[in-house]
């Protein structure tokens, strides 16, 4: 009786929660998955801007009925139209995805473990990165083989990049080349572990010509204060202080490199620049107008003994072809986009095991307007795509970023419609107001996100344009207000004098 | 000034001479602070009122202006602690100050510190109601004239400030200037005492609270 009782008592539980989850409408099931820094720095829950589409792994590939297995360590990941490269680092392998966007499939190309060197075959070892070029040459970061191998389009090779015989390298360094991205001429960029000096910088036919774009060397006050008066003794036992190296390079459609770098202590982010858009001869030319730099998560435990904690450190960067990049966070797995001007666009990404999340995400690339992520941890592909949200912020950017305000102002409406508390959305409109010369509209939209140097802007217009209005009245009342005063006063001399006399 | 006298027409005749003597006094501070408390041009009513016209502008300054030159977090702004700040720096300042003073010669009493502190503010209300006017008139790019004009209200009133504690106590500038820090640094120590004085009544209170608490419990 009383089992029955329990067993009863169960049921009804379990149905009222049924009852209270289904009750539950989606919106409130919201996670902190997505969301974007507002003007005081206050975290606002957002719309998805992407959402995942296909979770890949080794295991769902076959090549000639077999199995190719998992991915293991993969490191570096290389999207060029519809061909995704996978190198799967510990397999020492290079794998080749191809996505039938038709029937949103894909299908496994090739399998790569070797290339033929003089007739023999010799086997990659640790490959950390590739590139496509665009007439189809691909290039691989060979790492634990110290080369980079130049390969066609079939992987025959063409050239091997080693070690250059350069001076200023010393001579027990292993040269390990980690990412690489390779420009328009054939020059091939490369970030090797180990070196400061910046990119080291191959021509096409792979002889090594430069470094590119070194680091500063940030010194604080009180660490000048302290060199200054520590003995070479100390000064030798001291740490070494050393312009920090990059993690990562990416190349966008005009040829400027962009490079991540995490190697920093906490209280650097905000001078340490840890995303850089490098001109030609190596200089940070990234337009930083948003709110804040773009730094990643604005506020972040100190904690770093728990996981998933502490300061945001960028592992990979891609660049839109309306110059808008999407850096990729290790620390809390997460993805930031920004526009040309800096400005966040939208954030999302956490650590976990779900599909969307991230354990210790090492790669980010893009397909058109797709976003593709490989997890180096659950060895996976994560191939994200834009949600109307997100296409409508992007279609949004995209004319902005061609000049066409109008039809920009047309797609923030829509973004407006799905999130009222877009701050770029307002200004935005408030922009294609100015070029409509709606000034005073222009200046509500600007106020309502307090953008003042654009509010300015529109206010100049608009009171150039109310004095010109109203002109007539304006020297009407300054006029009557003259000849009142010269009354008033007349006025008072009399009956003072009025008085005195009387 | 007594409540009869408020009945007097005099009464306010006298306060427009006084307020008015707030324009003489920043413009020939020397004479002005001198006559301050030797002359009687200045009374503790002038200067309160002077005082809650000041708090009324800071209140209206961060309310009123246009964004582009004041940005407050409208969210979490809070008129009453804004409006009551001003005062309270003033009173903490002029005791603080009197009581150095006291110390180092100084000639001024309480209520002379007082008068010639808030009329040596005059210029900061000037300025900042024509800066709540100029913000919706001027754009971001001519916002030099605003911060200027905001500057040397804020430098004229530090010489105020200065030239007042030198007439008043009958100090050199030097001197004038120590007493300042060291007035400063009073008000911070003022401060520290008076939170010490309460957290130590509140626990004092808490303490007599759970004694009656636990005797409550044990009764029943």
């Amino acid at each position: 009786m009383r089992k029955l009782k329990k067993t009863l008592f169960t049921i009804f539980v379990l149905l009222l929660a049924a009852v209270f989850v289904t009750a539950i409408p989606a919106s409130a099931l919201a996670t902190n998955y997505s969301y974007i820094y507002g003007f005081w720095g206050e975290e606002i829950p957002t719309p998805d801007a992407y959402y995942v589409s296909a979770y890949l792994t080794g295991n769902d590939f076959e090549l000639d009925g077999e199995p190719i297995g998992n991915f293991r360590d993969p490191q570096g990941l290389y999207v060029r139209d519809n061909r995704i490269y996978v190198c799967d680092t510990r397999n020492d392998r290079i794998v080749l995805i191809e996505y039938d966007e038709k029937t949103d499939d894909y299908h496994l190309v090739r399998v790569e473990y070797s290339v033929m060197i003089n007739g023999a075959p010799s086997e990659f070892k640790a490959p950390e990165d590739l590139f496509e070029d665009r007439n189809g040459d691909v290039y691989i970061a060979d790492t634990g083989n110290q080369r980079i191998l130049h390969l066609d389009h079939d992987f025959n090779v063409i050239n091997i990049i080693v070690k250059p015989d350069e001076s200023s390298l010393e001579i027990d360094l292993e040269f390990l080349p980690q990412k690489l991205v390779v420009d328009f001429s054939g020059r091939v960029f490369t970030q090797v572990k180990n070196v400061n000096k910046g990119l080291m910088e191959f021509d096409e036919k792979g002889e090594f010509t430069s470094f590119m774009g070194a680091g500063r060397v940030h010194l604080s006050i009180a660490d000048i204060f302290w060199r200054m008066i520590s003995s070479d003794e100390q000064l030798k036992r001291q740490e070494l202080i050393v312009p920090t190296e990059f993690n990562n390079v990416a190349i966008d459609h005009e040829g400027f490199l962009y490079t991540t770098l995490s190697t920093f202590q906490p209280h650097e982010v905000e001078y340490v620049h840890p995303v850089r858009r490098l001109n030609s001869v190596g200089t940070d030319i990234l337009v930083r107008n948003g709110y804040w730099v773009p730094v990643g998560d604005w506020f972040y435990s100190f904690d770093n003994n728990l996981p998933y904690n502490g300061v945001s450190k960028f592992v990979d960067v891609v660049v839109f072809p309306n110059d808008s990049y999407a850096c990729l966070d290790r620390t809390k797995g997460r993805v930031f986009l920004y526009d040309f001007q800096g400005n966040q666009l939208a954030i999302f990404g956490n650590p976990g095991n779900q599909q969307g999340f991230f354990q210790n995400p090492s790669a980010i690339d893009r397909m058109g307007n797709d976003i593709l992520v490989l997890d180096a941890q659950s060895a996976a592909v994560t191939h994200f795509k834009q949600t109307d949200y997100g296409f409508y912020i992007s279609e949004a950017m995209n004319f902005y970023f061609n000049g066409l305000y109008n039809e920009s102002a047309e797609m923030w409406d829509e973004v407006l419609k799905l999130n009222g508390s877009y701050d770029l959305a307002y200004i935005g409109k408030g922009r294609a107001a100015l070029r409509n010369e709606q000034y005073y509209e222009a200046m509500q939209y600007y106020e309502a996100k307090y953008d003042d140097e654009n509010y300015g802007k529109a206010f100049a217009l608009y009171r150039k344009e109310w004095i010109e209005k109203h002109i007539q009245e304006i020297i009407i009342i300054i006029a009557g207000l003259y000849v009142a005063l010269k009354v008033l006063k007349y006025v008072i001399k009399k009956t003072r004098k009025g008085r005195e006399e009387a | 000034m007594t409540i009869a006298s408020l009945k007097q027409k005099s009464t306010y005749a006298e306060l427009g001479g006084q307020l008015r003597y707030a324009l003489y006094c920043i413009f020939h501070p020397a004479d002005g602070f001198w006559c301050i408390c030797r002359d009687k041009k200045a009374s503790v009513a002038s200067a309160t009122i002077i005082l809650i016209a000041f708090s009324i502008i800071s209140v209206l300054q961060l309310t009123l202006s246009n964004f582009q030159f004041v940005l407050v977090p409208i969210e979490y702004f809070n008129a009453i602690i804004t409006f009551l700040s001003t005062p309270v720096m003033i009173i903490l300042w002029s005791v603080s100050n009197w009581s150095f003073t006291t110390l180092m010669n100084g000639k001024g009493k309480l209520s002379h510190i007082y008068i010639a502190t808030i009329y040596a503010f005059t210029p900061m209300i000037i300025a900042n109601t024509v800066g709540i006017v100029l913000s919706h008139l001027l754009t971001y790019d001519e916002g030099a004239l605003y911060h200027s004009m905001q500057m040397i209200a804020l430098i004229w009133t530090v010489m105020l400030l200065l030239v007042s504690m030198m007439q008043i106590h009958d100090y050199t500038m030097a001197k004038a200037v120590g007493s300042s820090i060291l007035g400063i640094a009073g008000m911070g120590f003022i401060l520290f005492l008076f939170m010490l004085f309460f957290s130590l009544i509140s626990d004092a209170v808490m303490y007599f609270i759970s004694i009656y608490n636990e005797i409550i419990f044990r009764m029943y």
